[in-house]
């Protein structure tokens, strides 16, 4: 059944692919661009940040694309005027939010929601932002986090509870108040779990997680290769 | 052909956009070709003028005094466009908006220590708790993000609405 070979259509393009596969991955195969943020290959998807949300013919609603399996015949469309309206809508949320000042951000230039913006078209933001008072925890030795630049994509919990086995990241409260607490909410740097790899620092698109000494623009995110991680453990267990 | 005629206002900003518009270098030959400047911190002129087409506002709304003068610059221009970051999110001025204008002067001027303790206030107008971008009080026709926006950038979106140019793609973001 897993090795059976699906056909569909994505933006007029007949593609094809597994029936365990899903769209974002059948649609980045066949270069066809979906813009994420919240997915990271490697991590398993949660389908929260909904930018890649997608259009399905025949289905009112719209899907997101990394948590959606293709199934025989179906018919996607990625790039709608009104996909791109939400797409921009989602990105000046997000900005409003929180305190995001890209001028003087460790990661300017080299940050997913700036770059988000620029290839949305986000010129400005509609809404007026809520300038929230929050907190930099610096307690760790070598890394902050900033509650300010945070977009709470949840990659940092994923990575450090799937990939490094830690699971010193967690989310607390709800909606607007969400804030990633470290253990049971303690100061970063009295975490009794965390063994500091930096893996969650690596995978944060933003400049929320950061490593200390970095000034404006020089933080440099390399991505761990996940997915070459999680190839090489699932060949030792064998 | 006909002058158009430019203006430029400098409201809560560091002056940094105005720096980039004056690093188009030669180029500022080609544009004096096809503008005259009747308002800009950088010419020696009072009050904003009647009939402006383009004006490029550099800087967030901090003060009533700032508002008043951005109330008359889009009365009196036909085409206003947000220049540079502050403009268009209010960036650097506006990181005082989650503690308000208050506590900020506190900190700067009287928490540090300095020799001479004191807020400055003669003369200048308030501050208001919340420095906010240009259209959350006006109409913007273009906003050019960036801190500050390339001179590159500031030319092409220039010399494109002097020439009608009907597609202007300005690579430029947040932040740079």
């Amino acid at each position: 059944m897993s090795d059976t070979i699906l056909t569909l259509t994505i933006d007029g393009q007949p593609v094809s692919g597994l029936a365990t596969e899903t769209i974002l991955q059948i649609a980045r195969e066949n270069k066809i661009d979906i813009p994420t943020l919240c997915y990271l290959e490697g991590l398993s998807a949660v389908g929260s940040c909904r930018l890649c949300m997608v259009e399905i013919e025949g289905s009112p609603k719209l899907h997101p694309a990394c948590v959606t399996l293709i199934q025989e015949g179906m018919v996607v469309t990625t790039q709608t005027e009104r996909l791109q309206g939400y797409r921009r809508n989602i990105v000046q949320l997000l900005f409003a939010e929180r305190n995001h000042v890209c001028s003087v951000c460790v990661s300017n230039g080299h940050c997913e929601l700036q770059e988000l913006a620029h290839k949305l078209g986000v010129d400005h933001i509609a809404f007026p932002g809520c300038y929230p008072e929050l907190e930099v925890d610096a307690s760790h030795r070598r890394f902050v986090l900033d509650h300010n630049r945070c977009v709470l994509c949840t990659r940092c919990v994923r990575v450090c509870a799937e990939i490094e086995g830690a699971h010193t990241w967690d989310v607390k409260n709800r909606g607007m108040r969400s804030r990633i607490v470290a253990d049971l909410d303690t100061p970063w740097g009295d975490s009794a779990t965390c063994t500091g790899c930096g893996k969650c620092v690596h995978v944060c698109p933003t400049g929320a997680l950061s490593e200390k000494g970095k000034s404006v623009a020089e933080m440099l995110k390399k991505r761990p290769s996940l997915p070459y991680l999680v190839a090489n453990r699932t060949e030792e267990r064998q | 052909m006909k002058k158009r005629r430019l203006a430029t206002l400098w409201l809560d900003g560091c002056s940094g956009c105005h720096m980039s518009l004056l690093d188009t270098d030669e180029r500022l030959l080609d544009l004096a070709a096809q503008v005259d400047m009747v308002f800009s911190p950088l010419a020696d002129i009072k009050e904003f003028p009647e009939q402006v087409d383009v004006v490029c506002i550099e800087g967030a709304v901090s003060s009533a005094e700032d508002e008043a003068r951005l109330h008359r610059a889009r009365r009196h221009s036909k085409l206003l466009i947000a220049m540079g970051d502050c403009a268009v999110t209010g960036n650097i001025p506006a990181m005082r908006n989650v503690h308000g204008a208050d506590a900020m002067l506190r900190s700067v001027y009287l928490e540090r220590e300095p020799l001479q303790a004191q807020i400055p206030g003669t003369n200048l107008p308030p501050l208001r708790d919340k420095s906010l971008p240009l259209h959350h009080f006006v109409h913007v026709d273009l906003f050019i993000p960036g801190c500050p926006p390339a001179a590159d950038t500031l030319f092409t979106a220039l010399n494109g609405l002097l020439t009608g140019t009907a597609d202007l793609r300005l690579d430029t973001r947040f932040g740079a």
